[in-house]
């Protein structure tokens, strides 16, 4: 209780983002996952990990809207940013990532000694 | 009358809260609903000259796109493929599925003064973008004194 209320005073409150919509498909050798961030130029986008943590970011680019007066708007906040906890059997080292189109793929795959293998049972 | 069967059960009291907002709005929505959550997510805007749409459309095809206007009322039409395999394939597991996949349309009534030739529409980040000026007689103008 005594460390929450701790890091909420030291760390500086990030701004408010938008939660981007994920799909996590897991195959035998890692884990594969897409995100939808529309409006996000590459340049503009972050893809991190600290510890096991795999933290997405990504600001649309709003130059397209200037001198517009807004009528009507269902995407309200100009960020995205959502964050993961890897477990231990992903190798955080081997993370590779493809955007396109406003869509983040990620792939993690798994570690070399957690990849499948058959466990013989032995009769005794 | 919803009677909770806890005493302090927080969902009965946000039922509660719900039903006696709703009786105090004489609430109206717009006749196509509000349409949040929807996909694409639609941003409309005005400048002095014309009218801007942003459909927030990731990972579309441009060309599978179809955009209308019929009589003041813009259309955005297509289908998402999910990035999903189909479950077929025993090895894999879908562990969150929040994307958006199917087909989708959406419809946005435009304002009665624009010049439907001048519409033109782009797409770039997975933003596709729609302009229509508004007719040059409705421009504000100038009038000369003689």
């Amino acid at each position: 209780m005594n460390d929450v209320k701790r890091n909420t005073q030291t760390s500086e409150r990030p701004q408010p983002a938008l939660l981007p919509p994920v799909d996590v498909i897991e195959d035998a050798s890692g884990i594969t996952l897409y995100a939808d961030m529309p409006g996000v130029p590459r340049d503009k986008l972050g893809l991190r990990v600290e510890d096991d943590q795999l933290t997405l970011e990504g600001e649309i680019d709003l130059a397209f809207t200037e001198g517009l007066q807004s009528t009507h708007a269902e995407l309200t906040l100009p960020r995205y940013r959502r964050a993961f906890t890897l477990s231990k059997e992903l190798d955080a080292g081997k993370i590779s990532a493809e955007f396109a189109q406003g869509v983040l793929r990620v792939r993690i795959p798994k570690a070399e000694h957690a990849q499948p293998r058959r466990i013989e049972v032995r009769i005794g | 009358m919803y009677r909770s069967l806890f005493p302090r059960d927080l969902f009965a009291e946000f039922d509660r809260l719900q039903r006696g907002l709703g009786g105090a709005f004489e609430y109206s929505p717009a006749i196509r609903g509000l349409g949040r959550g929807g996909y694409p997510a639609l941003n409309v805007g005005h400048t002095p000259t014309g009218v801007e749409v942003f459909a927030f459309a990731p990972g579309l095809d441009p060309a599978s796109v179809d955009v209308q206007l019929d009589r003041g009322v813009l259309t955005i039409a297509g289908e998402r493929r999910a990035a999903a395999p189909a479950a077929s394939d025993e090895k894999t597991t879908l562990h969150l599925n929040e994307r958006f996949a199917g087909r989708f349309r959406r419809v946005v009534s435009m304002p009665d003064d624009i010049d439907a030739a001048s519409v033109q529409a782009s797409f770039r980040d997975g933003v596709l973008r729609v302009s229509a000026q508004r007719k040059a007689a409705t421009q504000p103008r100038r009038i000369e004194v003689q």
